[in-house]
């Protein structure tokens, strides 16, 4: 009886999103030419990393090739050689195309990379990916180096924008050193987990090789803590983090108890009731989780709520309850979990929900926004003293996510919210969970103090 | 092999008022949400435990195995089995201290105790006349003797039997008899109206401190008891006009227990139990005793039966009234409260009817129900012992080690049972 409402009751369904994607919608649609969003291709476990083969290609002498392949042979993945933009017509779908650019020292190698992208592009199934992997413009050895490293971002999100059928396109930026820790973005990039995550750019840091992890049950044995888990996304990461295989303490509102029993059951972890924003909070927190499971692994930072006004109308309480649970409950449980001696274990894992807001700024939102855009700031400044510990901090920033909130929007501004997005709909709760659940991996720890972006590369804020 | 058994938390939901907030929820949904709200806080999803034990004071024909249905319907591994028990408002204290015997005799290891009542779905019964009339219709093997038997049916044995809050030897309802006793006591209005409002701040301020956010989980929205009135003071209670003892009475509706609706529950197990699986240990169940008193010939207040178990057990544990840091007197009336305590400091009372030489002597008021009590909070009879143990085990764990708490619950019938927790 407290079981909460399953996720795909809650979620409205894409109407339009099914209709262009039935016999008559999809003749229809064509026609007029209306957007066909796509159905995306989501990760189920026990799922091959890839439904088809990928090709790998280079632009300049670089050097991630062999490790690339490697970590594609090593997940059952099947090459295809590159084809020229002439020759190979064999037909054969490709599944995922990777470009090491690692190569690049002026811009006039850059039509190495087009040279290789665009055959390969028109070979692309649906929900293909495309994954550059280069060095970061900051250190390169001179400005036409930087200029070529630089302009992937221009090409990478274009391609973005570029692509249909709900295929992606990001860039991996992978630092001299970094190259221990490429396996686990390099499968998330391709996997079903990363399917809202569009245009984006990551940037690996130095980090030793990791054991390797059970790509099925990457968290198992982990202990995760989630906020604001009584419904929504918050519930959704307990769900995805369980089902990666850690016990999940989820947290919540004493008065949402009832919604959080019903989700800690069904993920078989633990309901904390606790209000983060009070003075006891921090100290709650660290007793419940020193006493009942010695420390912790996995820190997610979601619970958030948004008090709309314009600047000019907002009154004090409003701005003040948003910073208090957005921003402020972040520093202090953090900080608090941080000063608690050996609480947060070795390769420990902080990942704080930020929003789109915060990058782009939305009219009404100016407390909301400032608190996001804290969290980024927070994000940063601390991932060098995480990056000590063996641990990582990054945030995670949602675009249009479909949930009982959205679910409630009027009609119109739902649907423009929905689809002003390269993939041209809303994400689900699970896609914010995924990447999450991502960021918490053994093999994500080369990736901290990032910002991933989980918006289907919205058109705000870009 | 004799241990002590650990309280190692509980849950319950908030109590509501009668025809309220749960007047669609039965007794078996209340139980299951609030076993499920256990099993969520200390991770027993599909876990087996040594026994369930809880039962109700109002409870449907249908539900005779109650606690049995409730836990097949909750997260609990079907495999752990239950059983009902039903002693008026002791049941669940009562449900407590069985459960912790069989621990402390090394027959469990772990279980739960709970109880839960509605007076909103309480079980109509039919009408005596009207029921023999139906169990010979049931009964009759031919048309005519159908017949027959139907031709007794009469209009006025449609009116149904209202359960009523009412003595079966006495036919005084509890309310009458506590203000029969509260006049023997000479108990004054305003000490009473004064330890009403006392019950309603504590309770309001435990709420805002947090106390009870591993106690309560909500349901069906309500996050908090709806009895509550943290604003209650002295001046409006006095406001109020009797409702028990007559025109002169000293008994309102503001120091009474309302009718309510909720469920309690209470997790209790070995230490080792509770280590092995990183489970705090709140307090331990020391010793309980029960104890009756003759209110049909024998001249006592129906709800005095503590006042007489509670020096049995302070000499089984070699221990004085005032060897404790908190008090959980069950507040069923105001005047309840005040009568024991008066009855305990009473030299010829304590003399002729404890056969004490010396009286009890006075409690700390200071140390009474601190985190609120029935009056408050509400009395769904049953549930009313899973939230006290519960409480006041974590109000005992706050404390420190070696604190002691004394538990005193009056019940129908001229029962009541009492036991000490320590920490
Ligand atoms: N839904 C979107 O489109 C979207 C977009 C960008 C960012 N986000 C962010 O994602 C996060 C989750 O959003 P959602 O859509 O699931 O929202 P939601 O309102 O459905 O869930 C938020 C949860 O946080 C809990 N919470 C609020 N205050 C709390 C407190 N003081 N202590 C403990 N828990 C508290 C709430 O009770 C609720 O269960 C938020 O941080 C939100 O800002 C959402």
């Amino acid at each position: 009886m407290t079981q909460p409402i399953p996720e795909d009751d809650l979620i409205v369904s894409d109407w339009y999103r099914d209709f262009t994607n039935s016999g008559v919608g999809a003749t229809l649609t064509k026609r007029l030419g209306l957007p066909r969003p796509a159905v995306l291709r989501r990760h189920e476990p026990g799922a091959p990393l890839l439904p088809g083969p990928a090709v790998v290609g280079t632009a300049g002498e670089g050097r991630l090739r062999d490790p690339l392949t490697a970590v594609l042979k090593d997940a059952g993945v099947t090459l295809l050689s590159p084809v020229t933009a002439d020759g190979g017509t064999d037909g054969e779908r490709t599944a995922a195309v990777l470009l090491d650019a690692t190569g690049l020292r002026t811009p006039a190698d850059l039509a190495a990379a087009h040279d290789f992208l665009a055959p390969a592009l028109r070979r692309l199934a649906p929900s293909g990916r495309v994954l550059v992997l280069a060095e970061p413009p900051s250190e390169a050895a001179d400005p036409a180096q930087a200029a070529a490293r630089q302009a992937l971002e221009g090409l990478v999100r274009s391609t973005a924008k570029e692509l249909r059928g709900g295929a992606t396109a990001n860039l991996l930026l992978v630092p001299d050193g970094a190259e221990g820790g490429l396996a686990g973005p390099v499968r998330f990039f391709l996997s079903g987990r990363s399917a809202y995550v569009d245009g984006q750019v990551v940037t690996l840091t130095a980090a030793g090789a990791t054991d390797g992890q059970d790509d099925d049950r990457p968290l198992a044995g982990k202990v995760a803590v989630v906020t604001g888990a009584a419904r929504g996304i918050g519930a959704a990461i307990a769900r995805v983090l369980a089902r990666d295989g850690a016990h999940v303490v989820v947290v919540d509102l004493p008065a949402a108890g009832q919604a959080l029993a019903g989700v800690a059951n069904e993920v078989g972890g633990t309901a904390l009731q606790l209000d983060i924003t009070a003075p006891d909070a921090p100290e709650r927190l660290v007793g419940h989780l020193r006493e009942r499971h010695g420390g912790v692994d996995v820190v997610v930072h979601n619970a958030g709520i948004t008090r709309d006004k314009l600047l000019v109308n907002m009154d004090a309480a409003r701005w003040n309850a948003v910073m208090a649970v957005n921003l402020q409950a972040q520093l202090d449980l953090t900080q608090a979990l941080l000063d608690a001696d050996g609480l947060l274990r070795p390769g420990g894992r902080v990942v704080c929900v930020s929003s789109q807001s915060g990058i782009a700024g939305n009219r009404g939102q100016t407390n909301y926004a400032a608190s996001k855009a804290g969290v980024i700031g927070m994000v940063r400044a601390w991932a060098p003293a995480l990056a000590e510990r063996g641990a990582t901090i990054n945030a995670v920033a949602p675009g249009f996510i479909v949930t009982e909130m959205t679910a409630r929007m009027p009609f119109g501004t739902r649907e423009i919210g929905s689809r002003i997005n390269s993939l041209q709909q809303g994400g689900l709760p699970v896609d914010v969970a995924e990447t999450v659940a991502w960021l918490a991996q053994p093999e994500s720890t080369g990736v901290n103090g990032q910002v991933v972006r989980v918006c289907g590369q919205s058109f705000l804020g870009a | 092999m004799t241990r002590k058994a650990a309280i190692v938390g509980g849950n319950r939901i908030p109590f509501a008022r009668s025809g309220s907030a749960y007047a669609r929820a039965s007794n078996q949904d209340m139980l299951t949400a609030t076993l499920d709200g256990l099993v969520a806080r200390f991770g027993l999803q599909g876990v087996q435990l040594g026994e369930v034990v809880a039962g109700a004071v109002l409870k449907h024909s249908r539900d005779f195995n109650l606690t049995r249905e409730s836990v097949l319907g909750s997260q609990l591994a079907a495999r752990t089995p239950a059983y009902d028990v039903q002693q008026a408002c002791g049941t669940g204290l009562e449900a407590a201290v069985l459960v912790a015997n069989k621990i402390a005799l090394g027959q469990i290891e772990s279980g739960i105790a709970g109880g839960v009542d509605t007076t909103s779905d309480a079980p109509l019964a039919v009408n005596d006349d009207l029921r023999r009339v139906l169990l010979q219709v049931a009964s009759a093997r031919t048309v005519q003797q159908r017949l027959k038997a139907l031709a007794g049916l009469r209009p006025g044995q449609v009116v149904p039997d209202l359960p009523r809050n009412a003595e079966p030897r006495t036919g005084l309802s509890m309310g009458e008899h506590a203000a029969v006793t509260a006049r023997q006591w000479e108990i004054g209005r305003a000490e009473q109206d004064e330890l009403a409002v006392a019950s309603h701040r504590n309770l309001a301020a435990a709420y805002d401190r947090g106390f009870f956010d591993d106690l309560v989980t909500p349901y069906l929205g309500l996050t908090r008891d709806e009895n509550l009135r943290p604003d209650s003071n002295v001046e409006k209670l006095a406001a109020l006009g009797p409702v028990f003892g007559g025109e002169d009475g000293t008994m309102t509706a503001g120091n009474s227990t309302p009718l309510s609706d909720g469920a309690s529950a209470v997790l209790l197990a070995s230490d080792e139990w509770a280590a092995a699986r990183d489970l705090p240990v709140l307090a331990h169940l020391v010793d309980a005793q029960t104890a009756a008193v003759d209110h049909v010939h024998g001249g006592e207040g129906l709800l005095m039966a503590p006042v007489h178990a509670t020096p049995v057990l302070l000499a089984r544990n070699g221990l004085s009234l005032q060897d404790f840091d908190f008090y959980e007197i069950h507040e069923a009336f105001a005047s309840t409260v005040l009568a024991t305590l008066k009855a305990w400091e009473d030299p010829a009372f304590c003399k002729e009817k404890l056969g004490l030489d010396v009286p009890l002597g006075a409690v700390d008021r200071s140390k009474l129900n601190v985190n609120g009590s029935s009056l408050a909070a509400g009395h769904p009879f049953a549930a009313t012992g899973g939230r006290i143990v519960a409480a006041l085990a974590k109000q005992l764990h706050e404390a420190g080690p070696g604190k002691r708490g004394l538990i005193s619950i009056c019940a129908a019938g001229g029962q009541g049972v009492v036991a000490i927790l320590e920490s």
